[in-house]
Formats: C-alpha cells, sequence, structure tokens
C-alpha cells in the first residue's frame, strides 16, 4: 500500500491493536510516533494518560487522512478526537472482533462529516487495520467521506444532519423494550441542533423515558457559515436540553475525566435520557486551526500537515 | 381495507414478536385493535414523522421489523430523505403503511392528497410498492412485505372499498392479475381506481369496444412480462391511476413498451392540473378528470 501522507515509508502508522485486533486499551501499545522513531506511550489499561496518547493518534491520523485526501472537515474532526477516545478507550462496551455482537453498547455519529477520525478511532480499536485508512476517500475504496454502515463498527451511515438521533432512539427503544442493558450513544454537531428532527427525537426520548440513550453534542460554535451565536445561536443549549426533560452534563470537552464520568456514571436525571453539552474547539489540537471556519472546507498542505503533526505529538 | 389490513398485521405480529407497529399519532378507531392485543410491539410516537423513521430504523437495526402507520403524505413525503438514507440504503426491514392514498381525502383538500407517493417511492433503492385495489389484495400483500424484510411501501385507501376480487384468485407480489379479457383496449389500473376501470370496461361493451382490465397491485416491482404481453394482445392501453400522470404508473408502463419496442396506441388516465385549486370529494373529483371509457374509446 502506499504511503502518501506526507511521510515516508519508514514512518508507517502501526496501531497497537494491529496485529491481533484486540481492544487499544488493555495491552502494550507500540504506536510509533509519526515524525521520528521516539515511541508514543504504551497503552496499558483504561486511565486517562492511555485516552490521550490514543486521542494524539486519532489527531494524527485525521490530518493525514485529510491531507491525502485533499478533504474538508478536519477542524470537526478534531474537536471530537477526545470525545471519541474516550468512548472507544474508556467507556463503550464494543468487541473489534464482533461488530455485531448484540449486546455491544452503539454509537451513532450524527455528525458524519468527521467520518476521517471516526475511522481513526475504529482502526484503532481494532475493528479493521490502520493500514486501510490510507483509503480514505479514495476512488473505489471502502472509506466514503461520510461515515458509512459498511465499514466495520460504524452502526449507522450518516452524513446528512439531524438523522442520527432518532435513530439512537429507535435502538434504544429496542434494548429498553427488550430488557436489555446496552446503551445507545449518539455524537451530534452543534450546527445540526438546527435541524427539527433532532428536537423531534429529544421530545420523543423523554417521554419513552430512554435512559439508555446518550445525546452528546459537540458544542465547538461555529458551524458552516460562521459562529453558531451568529447564525442560529444555541445558547442556552443545556437549559433546553434541562426543559425538555433530559439530565444534562455541561462539561469540556477535552476533559478526558470529565467525559468518561460522565458518559460511564448513571443518568443524571433519574430515568430519562442523558445529553452531554461538551464544550469543545474546533481545530483542537493544531494551534492554526483552533477556533477557525476556513478549517472546516480547507484540507492541510503537506508543510502544514507537518506542523499540525509536530504540535498534536507534543501534546498542544 | 384499512381496517382489513391492520387485522391482517395484528395476526401476524401475534405470531411474529419481531414485528412493532409505529404511528405519527394518527390511527384512531383502527390501530387500537393492534394497540390493545400487544402493547410492547406497539408504539404511539407522537406527531413526527422524521423521527418516527428514523426510529423505525434504529428498531431495524436491533432486530424489530418495523410497520409505520399514517395518512396520505405524512410517512412518506414528510420524512423522505430518513427513509432514504436511514431505511431503504440501509435495506431496512421498515413497511411503511399509509392509508388515505390518491385523492381517498377528498374535499379534506391538496394537503392530504397523496398523488406523488408511488413514484417518489419506488425511485429509492431496495423498496418493494403496492398500491392494493381491494382489501382481498391488501391482506393478501401485507404478510408478503413482511416476509421480504426489506423496505415496504403499502398504499391503501380509506375504508369501504369492495371487494373487487374472487376469494380464491391468489395476489401475489409483483405479479398483475387479469380481471376481465377483451379484445380492443386494455386498461391497466393501479389501486382501487380499478373498480372505475371495470365499470368503464362495461360500458365500453355497450359501445361495442371489447376491453380487457388488469390489476397491477404492484408498482414496483412492476410485472414488465405482463405489460408487453397485454400490448401484444390489444390495440391499445389506457394506464388507469389515482396519481399524478408524470412519473406515475403510466410513465413506468409506457417506458416498458418503449424498452419493449412496442408501441401500441397508448395512453394515461390520472391526476393532472385539472384538479389545481378544484375542491370536492374523490368521486367528484376523479369524475372532474373525465371518464375513464371516453379516455380509452379516444384511443382507438
Amino acid at each position: 500500500m502506499t504511503k502518501e501522507y506526507g511521510v515516508s515509508e519508514r514512518e508507517t502508522i502501526k496501531g497497537p491493536n494491529e496485529a491481533d485486533g484486540e481492544s487499544a486499551a488493555g495491552r502494550e501499545g507500540d504506536c510509533v510516533d509519526q515524525r521520528s522513531d521516539r515511541r508514543i506511550e504504551g497503552v496499558r489499561d483504561v486511565s486517562a494518560m492511555d485516552t490521550l496518547a490514543l486521542a494524539r493518534r486519532l489527531r494524527c491520523h485525521a490530518l493525514r487522512m485529510t491531507h491525502h485526501a485533499r478533504a474538508s472537515h478536519i477542524g470537526s474532526c478534531l474537536s471530537i478526537a477526545d470525545l471519541l477516545a474516550v468512548l472507544y478507550g474508556r467507556v463503550l462496551k464494543v468487541d473489534a472482533k464482533r461488530p455485531d455482537w448484540p449486546e455491544r453498547d452503539r454509537l451513532i455519529i450524527s455528525k458524519g462529516h468527521a467520518a476521517a477520525v471516526v475511522y481513526a478511532a475504529l482502526a484503532e480499536k481494532g475493528f479493521f487495520p490502520v493500514a486501510d485508512l490510507d483509503a480514505y476517500s479514495a476512488d473505489g475504496g471502502p472509506l466514503s467521506g461520510h461515515v458509512t454502515k459498511t465499514v466495520p463498527g460504524v452502526e449507522l451511515s450518516t452524513g446528512s444532519l439531524g438523522h442520527g438521533l432518532p435513530v439512537a432512539a429507535g435502538m434504544a427503544l429496542a434494548a429498553q423494550r427488550a430488557k436489555e442493558g446496552w446503551r445507545s450513544f449518539c455524537v451530534l454537531s452543534d450546527g445540526e441542533m438546527d435541524e427539527g428532527s433532532n428536537w423531534e427525537a429529544i421530545q420523543f426520548a423523554q417521554h419513552f423515558r430512554l435512559s439508555n440513550l446518550v445525546a452528546i453534542v459537540d458544542y465547538n460554535k461555529i458551524q458552516s457559515f460562521g459562529s453558531v451565536a451568529e447564525i442560529s445561536d444555541l445558547h442556552p443549549l443545556a437549559e433546553k436540553f434541562r426543559a425538555f426533560n433530559w439530565g444534562v452534563h455541561e462539561l469540556d470537552g477535552h476533559d478526558h475525566d470529565a467525559l468518561a464520568g460522565a458518559l460511564a456514571g448513571p443518568p443524571p436525571l433519574a430515568g430519562r435520557p442523558t445529553a452531554i453539552v461538551a464544550h469543545t474547539i474546533k481545530g483542537k489540537g493544531v494551534s492554526f486551526m483552533e477556533g477557525r471556519l476556513a478549517w472546516h472546507y480547507s484540507s492541510p498542505s503537506a508543510a502544514e500537515l507537518e506542523t499540525a503533526l509536530a504540535e498534536v505529538e507534543a501534546g498542544a | 381495507m384499512r381496517n382489513e389490513t391492520i387485522d391482517v398485521l395484528t395476526d401476524y405480529a401475534r405470531a411474529n414478536p419481531d414485528v412493532m407497529l409505529l404511528t405519527a399519532d394518527l390511527g384512531y378507531s383502527v390501530l387500537e385493535r393492534f394497540a390493545d392485543a400487544l402493547p410492547d410491539q406497539y408504539a404511539n410516537v407522537g406527531v413526527c414523522e422524521q423521527a418516527m423513521a428514523g426510529i423505525a430504523a434504529g428498531l431495524a437495526l436491533s432486530g424489530r421489523r418495523v410497520v409505520l402507520y399514517s395518512i396520505a403524505n405524512f410517512p412518506t413525503l414528510r420524512c423522505l430523505e430518513q427513509l432514504r438514507n436511514d431505511v431503504c440504503h440501509h435495506n431496512l426491514p421498515v413497511t411503511v403503511i399509509a392509508v388515505g392514498g390518491g385523492l381517498a381525502y377528498g374535499a379534506q383538500g391538496y394537503t392530504h392528497h397523496g398523488v406523488e407517493d408511488l413514484g417518489i417511492m419506488s425511485m429509492l433503492p431496495n423498496i418493494a410498492v403496492a398500491c392494493p385495489a381491494d382489501p382481498h389484495e391488501a391482506m393478501a400483500l401485507l404478510p408478503q412485505l413482511l416476509e421480504r424484510a426489506r423496505p415496504a411501501y403499502l398504499r391503501l385507501g380509506r375504508s369501504g372499498e369492495p371487494v373487487l376480487h374472487r376469494p380464491e384468485t391468489e395476489i401475489t407480489l409483483g405479479h398483475a392479475v387479469w380481471m376481465r379479457q377483451g379484445a380492443d383496449v386494455a386498461l391497466l389500473a393501479a389501486g382501487p381506481i380499478l373498480g372505475r376501470a371495470l365499470r368503464a370496461a362495461d360500458v365500453l361493451a355497450e359501445r361495442g369496444i371489447s376491453a380487457s382490465v388488469a390489476s397491477f397491485h404492484s408498482f414496483s416491482p412492476l410485472d414488465t412480462a405482463f405489460v408487453l404481453d397485454a400490448a401484444a394482445r390489444h390495440r391499445a392501453i389506457l394506464t388507469v391511476e389515482e396519481h399524478v400522470v408524470v412519473g406515475g404508473f403510466g410513465s413506468r408502463v409506457a417506458e416498458t413498451l418503449l424498452m419493449g419496442g412496442l408501441a401500441p396506441k397508448f395512453g394515461k388516465f390520472g391526476v393532472t392540473d385539472a384538479l389545481r385549486g378544484r375542491i370536492g370529494g374523490q368521486s367528484w373529483l376523479l369524475d372532474t378528470l373525465g371518464a375513464v371509457e371516453d379516455h380509452a374509446e379516444a384511443l382507438l
């Protein structure tokens, strides 16, 4: 497989789980730093340190993928890298060897344009080889620019906003009716909260007491044409959920312990669905991308990629 | 035909606990029989068709076969993208039932006229589209759609549609049925308007014209072999539908004829701009489009 991520053959990505598909957490990692032979510290158990390393790898993958494919949406990927690292590293009950395991937790990425980082997370989790990420958006390849169900570990093809939460609610209803213990998670963008279908699902889920449903809003404050505040202000978002009888956690979406506590803990409002309003920074981890609308569209040049990777690996 | 269909659905769901029925708060006096008998397999999600279609996809992805119920355009056009992306693209076992298809809601007005549904729904991937003419067809087709365990759309009338078939007539998805055989013109009908086509054949007989009548209860897959056979044995074909004539049953038949290299005299009876702004009951609205027999005779 060719390597055109802007790095040499020697610097090929190798995930901690590539050989046998085991989960990223729970075994010695050997992820090679992409710009030197320095090793990123291994992942040994489910600690915040592990998910921090995982989040760095996800950011590196997404940066390379969007550079290589000349794809958009790197800013949207970077804002949820921490969330995905915590979900896959510490929270979700999934088995990469059995993507269809009936008792798995479901995760729907309603903001399907963040496909690159989602595929990266699935590869790091062992659902498919990390090397396959090279084919992101490639002609005839398996990884389309919006999240696609045919990829192992993906629960729903998305890309049109406002679709994920109703489907996640349907899954939660299925688990509730069957008295099964798995949970249904949905990651939404802030921009897509403009879609009425989300509010239909929010109303439905509280009425049906779907306490096994968790909606996480990636509140990075930037939508397609500018700032959320300017275009269709969501403030006060947490209060909106509370008014709809949802339990709410409002937190820093880059704080792994806060995320893990909210995602893994009991519903803050007993018997009702949970909303996590995750305040994030679009482009998080790369200084020249943070908070910049342009990185909803642009893909990094080779030089920008190099700078970005260096910043991510420095733990910016 | 809706009550008979829900009775069949209730029996089917009783024997198949994986079947769930969702409604967007419509079906008063119709769905209670299902809801009372099988409460764990029923949910009224509220007036939210987009969410309902997504919820159905979520249930189907979790091992359920789901039936959606609402009226006219609400469970189809209102949530079209959810059906396209979440249900049909994922090839999920979700059957949409719309009651009041065509002009059945008559004087309730344009918002309640489901006259683009067959063409639009049939463009979605993996879907089967059925428009039964009478309770006999509806009761036969629903279990076949559910057994298929893929996306489906079942367009029903309202209530009181007469039974047009003999009880022993076998109804199979994808296969049209001759109702009567003649020699001059074939009236190919989709849906309860079949009754009007049968009456037209009687009038044509009085005028010395021998008409065949067929029921196309399956819009997709369309019985193209039947169309070509009909064209080979008649001088003229008239399609009869309660649907806009652009992109509907007539268009599908015309395309089939052209692709098959046949060019009989051909006409389409269906909803046109003649109904724009007209208010009236179903029968009056259809009368406004002219008499089926006159359309047929004009072809010859």
